[in-house]
């Protein structure tokens, strides 16, 4: 990482210099003047006056300090920052892919349709689900739509008034309660047990006929795989109540296990997280959502479908169409149909892969947790017994007593060259420093990550104050968490 | 260790109550303020307001987290306390003087009885 402090272009700019030339024109000022009105006419627009190449440098400066996982090890828990083959981005920029327009004819887009009705075949063979959208923009906006989507079929059955509470656990992702609020529900929080799971007595106590569903993370955010999903399942069903599979962490079960076959009637993906998309820096994402048989009249519009009246066409992709008129739709939930080029890397990644391949996704973040965890509870605290999944959550508790905190260990870390894992969630364990390595490190990069880990404990007991100065490395030093909460700035001058 | 006063009652969930007559004044711990960090915002509670015990009396945000704070009595709002809305930080410096949350007018006399001792909460704190 660079520790080069970049200068803003404002704090380069000066009037004198002009980084630019405009091309002659026959139209004149005058004219210009008279033509657009007297309230939209400026003297001043305020961009810095800087030339060409220092505007090259600045940028270029500046994307020396990204820290992506090209740079190294990004272990931060419960965003499955893993890296994305650049096959995959190669394939979404050809020009049939990157250059079609959405709103173009459905005959003159067949190939990128049958991508989209192959794909949804895919996720719902993945997933154990009968139909899925496409349409959801990231991870929060298919809850909402698969929020709404509930909230569409208890309306359909005369229920809207009386189905009107969600329940979470109190570990659950943050998203989950404001998508469920957004959506028109209010939330009940379901009490979690010390290893992250249901609290099956606090379930069974606010399972009442107002429940309108359950949403859950499995594994878990603490990244324990929820044992009684089959009970809490047949609960909720049994109470006339939906669930829905919030897909953070699927990469740790995927090819092995379906929401669908847990029970799940609703779910969401990430598939800029679990399918080969880079993510973290500002999208676009794609949040597929997948439903059950009984709740597909719901599923957004439009829907990539096979036109059954032009039968005479053979070929799967010429009869393929956009249906935007399904009565019980929840309606339109963006202006494009999807976020294309997700879709494009998610199908040349589930392609290449294949079946069979796609369960080692799985199976190594699993094991690259478990070896963390086992390698560093001695060192730090595991609050939690036993095998984790594709995350493990270690406590910086034991340093208390040295005043270091799990925010200190993060920092450290970036004195070290990596990206701090998770800290402070989940909530239930305290001084949590949630570590997901993914299954694209290997053992050797893993055993680097571990001894660092080792040598930063080590420090904490010898000289906490390297870990209180932390990180020394980078351009910015520590931040003041309290005034970037409370009188937050980002305005130059 | 954090500072338990022997002067108030409190919840498993780390509130304190202090009873004066039929008016109980609500706040968290020191152990939940050490626990939440750096507090930043506290959700205002609107005077006149009628709540129930365990319904969600105000959401405190730190740099770590938001919580949830739960009332430990059901009552009638009679007070937000002004000083945390504009300085929240008051509630990590003195949690148990000037950070408190709110005044209730207690409806249900009842609810005290669940409420626990110091000696209780401290067993309960024990890590």
């Amino acid at each position: 990482m660079s520790t080069l402090k970049v200068e803003l272009l404002y704090e380069r700019s000066n009037a004198e210099k002009e980084g630019y030339t405009l091309p002659y024109t026959e139209i004149e000022e005058d004219y210009v003047m008279d033509t657009i009105p007297k309230q939209w006419q400026r003297d001043k627009i305020g961009l810095p006056s800087v030339t060409e190449t220092e505007v090259a440098r600045h940028f270029y400066n500046l994307a020396l300090l990204n820290y992506g996982v090209e740079n190294g090890m990004y272990p931060l828990g419960s965003c499955t920052m893993k890296y994305n083959p650049k096959m995959n981005e190669e394939i979404a920029s050809l020009n049939g892919f990157q250059k079609v327009h959405p709103l173009q004819m459905d005959d003159t887009l067949a190939g990128n349709l049958f991508l989209m009705y192959d794909l949804e075949d895919m996720l719902c063979a993945i997933n154990g689900m009968d139909a899925f959208t496409l349409a959801p923009a990231a991870g929060a906006h298919g809850e909402y739509v698969g929020m709404s989507i509930i909230r569409a079929y208890f309306k359909d059955r005369g229920e809207s008034n009386t189905r009107t509470k969600i329940l979470i656990p109190e570990s659950a992702h943050g998203t989950n309660p404001a998508s469920a609020i957004s959506a028109g529900f209010s939330v009940v929080e379901i009490k979690s047990t010390k290893t992250g799971e249901v609290d099956m007595d606090s379930l069974k106590a606010n399972l009442t006929p107002e429940v309108a569903g359950i949403m859950l993370t499995n594994p878990n955010t603490a990244g324990m795989f929820e044992k009684n999903i089959k009970e809490i399942a047949d609960l909720l069903h049994r109470n006339g109540s939906l669930l829905y599979y919030d897909g953070a962490n699927l990469n740790a079960i995927i090819g092995y296990a379906r929401p669908g076959d847990m029970g799940f009637d609703v779910v969401h993906l990430n598939l800029h997280k679990t399918f080969s998309t880079p993510h973290g820096g500002g999208g676009p994402g794609s949040g597929p959502v997948g439903v059950k048989e009984r709740l597909i009249p719901y599923l957004p519009n439009p829907r990539v479908i096979l036109n059954e009246v032009n039968k005479h066409n053979e070929e799967v992709e010429d009869r393929l169409i956009r249906k935007d008129d399904f009565k019980k739709s929840i309606g339109r939930i963006r202006l494009t149909d999807s976020s294309f080029g997700v879709l494009v890397k998610t199908y040349a990644y589930l392609l290449t892969l294949g079946e069979n391949n796609i369960k080692n996704v799985a199976v190594n973040s699993v094991l690259n947790a478990n070896y963390v965890r086992v390698m560093l509870k001695d060192d730090l605290k595991c609050y939690i017994d036993g095998i984790c999944m594709h995350e493990c959550v270690l406590s910086a508790k034991p340093l208390e007593k040295y005043g270091i905190t799990a925010l200190d260990i993060a920092k450290r870390l970036m004195d070290y060259g990596y990206h701090p894992p998770t800290n402070y969630f989940p909530l239930i364990i305290p001084e949590a420093l949630m570590i997901e390595p993914t299954e694209t490190e290997s053992k050797e990069d893993l055993d680097k990550f571990i001894e660092t880990m080792k040598i930063i404990v080590q420090e904490a007991k010898d000289n906490p104050k390297l870990l209180k100065d932390a990180p020394t490395k980078t351009p910015i030093r520590r931040t003041n968490d309290v005034k970037a909460a409370k009188d937050l700035n980002v305005a130059w001058k | 260790m954090s500072d338990i006063r022997i002067d108030v009652l409190y919840t498993k969930n780390d509130e304190w109550v202090k009873v004066e007559n039929d008016i109980a004044t609500i706040g968290i711990t020191d152990y939940a303020q050490s626990h939440l960090g750096d507090i930043v915002f506290v959700e205002p509670c609107e005077e006149g307001q009628e709540i129930k015990k365990n319904d969600v009396l105000t959401t405190v945000e730190s740099v770590k987290s938001a919580a949830d704070i739960y009332s430990p009595i059901s009552g009638v709002v009679t007070e937000f306390n002004a000083s945390i809305d504009e300085e929240a930080d008051i509630m990590n410096k003195e949690p148990f003087d000037g950070g408190w949350i709110c005044k209730m007018k207690i409806t249900n006399p009842d609810d005290l009885k669940d409420l626990l001792s110091p000696d209780q909460y401290r067993a309960a704190k024990v890590d």
